[in-house]
């Protein structure tokens, strides 16, 4: 069952980030282009999206998952040096290249030696975060 | 005036929206791409590790079959600049995992909640996204 579901969640993420044309990084770079030629396609797919999930989110109120369990509690707004720093590199990154990892997966079929070259490289990334990680733990 | 590739990105963006509802109402989970993928990565997510490997196929297969009904090729249009490349994958892959999360968790299902750090992370990333941008086009003169 918890499969199915995720099957299904990935099969709409992917078809999502097609039709939006999200997998296609001068549409990416061109909402990150704000002082250029911008293109607020982006801004429309986050609305969008957003929609869905707030209406999800609200039915989780007295409720459990259907596969079980609890639903994850809610994050302190804790705004350590992880959470800045990480958002930092990664946005670099995203607008260096105009991917960042679900359309990076999304876009592999179709997104040649290029793409693959980013992705394997995310994935070193992703390996080497926790080494990273803790440097900066230290008084937050 | 109202562009089609809005439409569609709104379209898109409802669909997407779907599925990250999917993944929390059904698996009481958050859809993450960064922590799904990171996860099998690490090996911090052993403990669920083939609901992890169905999203991810899924997430690359669906577009492809997509693309076989519709006829309509796909296009990425990434650089063919390798160094940058493989700069922004590490890049990406760092600071998602350090982060605790991409567009999709923090940004999509974050600032659905009303997050906190979520919506931080969101404004600190478009940031430094449109910071790169208009380096890359100070530097190369266009995209």
């Amino acid at each position: 069952m918890r499969n199915m579901f995720a099957i299904l969640s990935g099969a709409l993420f992917g078809i999502g980030l097609y039709l939006a044309d999200m997998t296609n990084t001068v549409k990416v770079q061109g909402y990150l282009d704000f002082f250029g030629n911008w293109d607020p396609t982006l801004a429309f797919v986050m609305g969008g999206a957003i929609l869905p999930m707030a209406v999800a989110w609200v039915l989780t109120r007295n409720r459990k998952p259907v596969i079980g369990g609890e639903f994850p509690a809610p994050a302190p707004a804790k705004f350590d040096r992880k959470l800045i720093i990480g958002a930092i590199l990664f946005g670099m990154g995203w607008g260096l290249v105009g991917l960042c990892p679900g359309p990076a997966v999304a876009s592999l079929s179709f997104g040649g030696v290029a793409g693959l070259v980013f992705l394997v490289a995310m994935l070193a990334g992703m390996l080497i975060a926790p080494k990273v990680s803790p440097l900066l733990d230290s008084k937050g | 005036m109202i562009e089609m590739d809005w439409i569609w990105g709104l379209i898109g963006g409802l669909i997407i929206g779907c599925g990250g509802a999917v993944y929390l109402l059904g698996n009481g989970r958050i859809m993450g791409a960064s922590g799904i993928i990171g996860g099998l990565v690490d090996g911090s997510g052993r403990s669920n590790w083939i609901e992890r490997v169905c999203f991810v196929a899924a997430l690359l297969i669906a577009p492809a079959v997509l693309i076989l009904f519709t006829g309509v090729p796909g296009e990425t249009n990434v650089t063919d600049n390798y160094a940058l490349i493989v700069i922004g994958g590490l890049l990406v892959g760092v600071g998602t995992r350090i982060g605790g999360g991409c567009t999709s968790g923090h940004g999509v299902c974050g600032i659905s909640r009303l997050s906190p750090r979520g919506i931080v992370s969101t404004l600190i990333y478009i940031f430094a996204g449109a910071v790169m941008v208009a380096a890359l086009r100070a530097m190369t003169g266009a995209l």
